[in-house]
C-alpha cells in the first residue's frame, strides 16, 4: 500500500479545523463508513436516553416498597432496602462488620499480591501475607475465640463468601496444580499418565458437574460418622476443578523454558527438585502469572454457581433478597444490574491489570 | 538426565545403596509408591461408598434406566411421555443439549465474527461501540446473564391472551415465542433428500472447477453455481412433491396458544445468554486471528493486482483462520459445557434431568457418571473434529 510510505500530515490548524481532519478520516472516510456512523449515533440515541431516564432521571432510592411504587424509573430502593442482605447474606445482623471486615482483608490481600507480582522484591511477600491472612479472615467469619460468637458456616453468603470460595479455591489449587503440571511433563509413565487423566477429565467436563460431584458424592466417600459441611464440599470442588485448569496454564510456562536451562540444571549436577526450585520455577512462573490472574477472573465469574447447589454467594443473595418480599420480585432488573455492576468492576479492572502487566512482564525481553 | 551407569567392567558388586542411587531405579520406586497411594486411596472411597450405599439401601448399577421414569419434561424432540424409561428421559435431555449448544455455537460465531472485525474498524465510533459490547458482557458471569434473560422474558411479554405479533403469524407471549411451521408433509422428507443429494453433486463440481482451473488458469463461479444447484435441486424436490402450502398456524385456544412450534423462555435465556457471552469471547478470538496476519500478505496481494475482497477471502482468512481455530474450539466447548447451567433456569438438559433422575431414584454415582462421560465424549468428539479441521488448514510446508 503506497499511501503508507507518505507521512501523515502533522495536526495543524485551529482545534476545529482539526476535529474536522479526525472526523473525515474516522468517521465519515466513504459512503459506507458514513453509513455506519450515522447508523450508530441513530442507535445510541435510541439506547442511550431511556436508560439514562429509567436509570438516573426517574429513579428512586426509596427503600420502601409505596416509593418505588410511585416512581416510574429503576427502583434502587430496592438495593438501597436489602444492601446488608445482598452484601452479606444471611449472616448475623449485628455482627456483620466481622464479614465486612473479612473482605475487606481478603481485598488487601488479593490486590496486594496482584500489585506484588509487578515487583520482583515484593514478591516475597505474598505468600507470607496469605498466611497470615486466611486464618484471620477464618477467626472473623467463624468467630468461636476471642470473644467473637461462633457462626456456623450454613449462614455465610454474599460477597465475602464469593471472594472466599473464589481465592481460597485459587490459591489451594496453585500448589496442586503445579504439581500437576510437573507430572504432566514427568518422564515417569504412570505419573504422566495419572496427571493427564486427572487434567483431561476435569477440563472435559462442567464445572456445575464437579459440583454436584461435591455436594452428592462425597457424603458417600467417606467413613460412617464422618461428614463435612455443603460449603466445605463446594470449595473442595472448586479446588479440584482450578487445579486443572492451573496446571495447563503452568505447563504453558514449563513449556516455554528454552531446554538449555533444564541442561544447564543438570549439568551443575542439581537433583531434580532443586534445579526445578532455582532454576526453571522462578522463569516459568513469572510467564504465568499474566494467565494465572485471568484464571482467577473466571473462577471468580464461575463462583456464581455454587447458586445451583444451594449456596448463597453474591448471585444467591440476590435471588434471596428479590423473593424475600412478593412485591420486591419485579425489580428484578435493578437487583441483577447491581450485582452486574459489581461483578463488572471486579473483573474489568482484574483484566485490564492482567494486560497491564503482561506488557509489563514481557519489557525485559524487548529490546 | 541419566546419570552414568556402572561401567561393565567395575566388578564390585551393587549393595542396596547403589540401587537405591540408580535414578532408574528410583523413577520406579516413585511410580510404584505414587501408584500404590492412589489404589489405596481408590479402595478407601470406594469401600466408604459401598457400604454407605449398603446402609442406606441403594443397590448400585444401571438396571434403573429400564425403569419408568413418571415424570413430564417440557421440551423433548423425541417421542417421551412420563411412562418413558430413564434411559430415554436422558436421552431427551442429551438432545436439548446438544440442540441448544449447536445453535449457540452458530449464533456465536456469526456475532462474534461481526464484533471482532468491529473492532477493528476504520471508524472510531464502530470500533468503541464493540469494544463497549465485548468488555461489557464477558466480565459478568454468565449465570447472572442467563438470569437476567430468564427474569426478563416472563416479565417484559404479556400472557397469550394478548399476545404481541410483531410478524403476522409470530406470536410473543410470556410463554415464549410461537412461529407458524409447515404442516408435516412427504415433501419436506424428499427436500431433505434433494438437499444430500446436491451438497455431493456440489462437491463434485467443485472438485472439477478446481482441476479445470489448475490446468487452464481459468477460474469457475463456484458460489453462484453451487447456490444455483442447492436452491434448483431443493426447489425441484418441492414441487415434484406437490408443493404442499399448509402452515401450522399459532392460535389462542382456550388459555393458551396451540399450534405452531414454541420457542420456550427457559430456551431463549438459555440460548441468548451462551450465545451473547460465547460471543464476545469469539470477537477477540476473530480479531487476534486477523491481527495475526502481517500486513505483508495485503501488500502481496496488492502486488499481485488481486482485488481487495478476493484477497480477504482468499489471502488473509485462511491464514487467520489457522490461529483462530485452536482458541475457537475451546470456546465452543466452553459453550457446551457452560449450558449445563440450563439447570438453573429450568430448561430440560442433561444435567436437568440427570438431576431429576438422581433425586428420584437415589442413584447419584451412576447418574453422575452418565453425565459426566457423556460430556466427555461431547468434548473429545469436538475436538477430534476440530483437530482433524485444523490438520485440513494446517500450512503444508515441504
Amino acid at each position: 500500500m503506497s499511501e503508507n510510505a507518505k507521512l501523515p500530515p502533522l495536526p495543524t490548524g485551529t482545534f476545529a479545523e482539526r476535529a474536522i481532519i479526525w472526523s473525515k478520516k474516522n468517521l465519515f472516510d466513504g459512503w459506507f463508513n458514513t453509513i455506519l456512523t450515522l447508523g450508530s449515533i441513530a442507535f445510541l440515541f435510541w439506547l442511550i436516553p431511556p436508560i439514562v431516564e429509567w436509570a438516573i432521571v426517574n429513579a428512586t432510592l426509596s427503600p420502601t416498597i409505596e416509593g418505588c411504587a410511585e416512581a416510574s424509573g429503576a427502583c434502587w430502593g430496592f438495593v438501597n432496602a436489602n444492601l446488608r442482605l445482598i452484601l452479606f447474606g444471611t449472616y448475623p445482623f449485628d455482627e456483620q462488620w466481622r464479614p465486612l471486615l473479612a473482605m475487606i482483608l481478603l481485598m488487601g490481600i488479593i490486590c496486594g499480591s496482584l500489585g506484588g507480582v509487578k515487583y520482583p522484591g515484593m514478591r516475597k511477600a505474598i505468600i507470607p501475607m496469605w498466611v497470615i491472612g486466611v486464618p484471620i479472615i477464618a477467626i472473623l467469619m467463624w468467630g468461636g475465640v476471642f470473644g467473637l460468637t461462633y457462626v456456623q458456616n450454613s449462614y455465610w453468603g454474599g460477597l465475602p463468601l464469593t471472594l472466599i470460595l473464589s481465592s481460597i479455591g485459587v490459591i489451594f489449587a496453585f500448589p496442586f496444580g503445579l504439581l500437576l503440571a510437573l507430572g504432566r511433563q514427568s518422564h515417569m509413565p504412570a505419573i504422566k499418565t495419572v496427571s493427564v487423566v486427572y487434567i483431561e477429565v476435569i477440563r472435559g467436563v462442567p464445572l456445575i458437574t464437579v459440583l454436584f460431584m461435591a455436594s452428592v458424592m462425597f457424603p458417600l466417600f467417606l467413613p460412617d460418622g464422618v461428614t463435612i459441611d455443603k460449603l466445605l464440599r463446594a470449595q473442595i470442588g472448586i479446588i479440584l476443578f482450578t487445579a486443572a485448569y492451573l496446571a495447563e496454564v503452568f505447563r504453558g510456562g514449563l513449556q516455554a523454558v528454552p531446554r538449555g536451562q533444564f541442561e544447564a540444571g543438570d549439568s551443575l549436577a542439581l537433583s531434580y527438585w532443586q534445579s526445578m526450585r532455582l532454576i526453571i520455577l522462578p522463569q516459568a512462573l513469572r510467564l504465568v502469572i499474566p494467565p494465572t490472574v485471568n484464571s482467577f477472573i473466571s473462577m471468580f465469574k464461575d463462583t456464581t454457581l455454587v447458586v445451583i447447589i444451594g449456596l448463597f454467594d453474591f448471585l444467591g443473595t440476590v435471588k434471596l433478597a428479590l423473593r424475600s418480599d412478593p412485591a420486591w420480585t419485579k425489580y428484578y432488573v435493578e437487583g441483577y444490574a447491581f450485582a452486574a455492576a459489581i461483578f463488572f468492576l471486579i473483573c474489568f479492572s482484574m483484566a485490564k491489570y492482567s494486560a497491564y502487566l503482561e506488557k509489563e512482564l514481557r519489557k525485559g525481553e524487548q529490546r | 538426565m541419566s546419570k552414568p551407569q556402572n561401567a561393565p567392567g567395575d566388578v564390585r558388586s551393587k549393595g542396596l545403596v547403589d540401587y537405591l542411587n540408580d535414578e532408574n531405579v528410583r523413577a520406579v520406586l516413585y511410580q510404584i509408591i505414587a501408584i500404590g497411594l492412589i489404589v489405596l486411596a481408590g479402595w478407601y472411597l470406594v469401600s466408604n461408598t459401598l457400604y454407605n450405599l449398603e446402609q442406606q439401601n441403594i443397590s448400585t448399577g444401571y438396571g434403573f434406566l429400564d425403569l419408568e421414569a413418571s415424570f413430564e419434561i417440557s421440551e423433548t424432540m423425541i417421542d417421551y411421555s412420563a411412562q418413558s424409561s430413564y434411559a430415554t428421559a436422558l436421552m431427551v435431555g442429551l438432545l436439548n443439549t446438544v440442540k441448544v449448544s449447536l445453535l449457540g455455537i452458530i449464533l456465536c460465531t456469526i456475532i462474534g465474527t461481526i464484533f471482532g472485525i468491529a473492532r477493528l474498524s476504520s471508524n472510531w465510533i464502530v470500533r468503541k461501540l464493540a469494544t463497549v459490547y465485548v468488555e461489557t458482557f464477558r466480565n459478568i458471569p454468565v449465570l447472572l446473564q442467563l438470569f437476567f434473560w430468564y427474569a426478563l422474558i416472563p416479565g417484559a411479554f404479556p400472557h397469550p391472551r394478548d399476545a404481541l405479533e410483531p410478524i403476522p403469524g409470530v406470536l410473543l407471549t410470556s410463554r415464549g415465542m410461537y412461529m407458524p411451521v409447515p404442516e408435516p408433509d412427504a415433501a419436506y422428507t424428499l427436500m431433505a433428500i434433494a438437499a444430500v443429494i446436491a451438497c455431493a453433486v456440489i462437491y463434485f463440481v467443485k472438485k472439477w472447477a478446481k482441476k479445470r482451473q489448475d490446468a487452464t488458469g481459468q477460474p469457475f463461479p463456484m458460489f453462484l453455481a453451487g447456490l444455483g444447484i442447492f436452491v434448483g435441486f431443493v426447489l425441484l424436490a418441492y414441487l415434484v412433491g406437490g408443493a404442499p402450502t399448509e402452515l401450522s398456524m399459532p392460535a389462542l385456544k382456550g388459555f393458551n396458544i396451540r399450534g405452531g412450534y414454541n420457542i420456550s423462555p427457559e430456551f431463549m435465556a438459555v440460548l441468548i445468554g451462551l450465545t451473547v457471552y460465547t460471543s464476545t469471547y469469539v470477537a477477540e478470538v476473530v480479531r487476534s486471528g486477523i491481527q495475526a496476519v502481517p500486513n505483508g500478505q495485503w501488500e502481496a496481494a496488492d502486488s499481485l493486482g488481486i482485488r481487495r475482497s478476493v484477497a480477504l477471502r482468499k489471502v488473509i482468512l485462511p491464514q487467520s483462520m489457522r490461529v483462530a481455530i485452536p482458541p475457537l474450539t475451546n470456546q465452543y466447548l466452553n459453550l457446551t459445557k457452560n449450558s449445563s447451567l440450563a439447570v438453573a433456569v429450568g430448561y430440560p438438559d442433561l444435567v436437568s434431568v440427570s438431576n431429576t433422575t438422581m433425586n428420584q431414584t437415589g442413584q447419584a454415582i451412576e447418574a453422575i457418571s452418565i453425565f459426566m462421560s457423556i460430556y466427555l465424549g461431547l468434548s473429545l468428539l469436538t475436538s477430534l473434529f476440530m483437530n482433524w479441521f485444523n490438520k485440513k488448514m494446517a500450512l503444508v510446508e515441504r
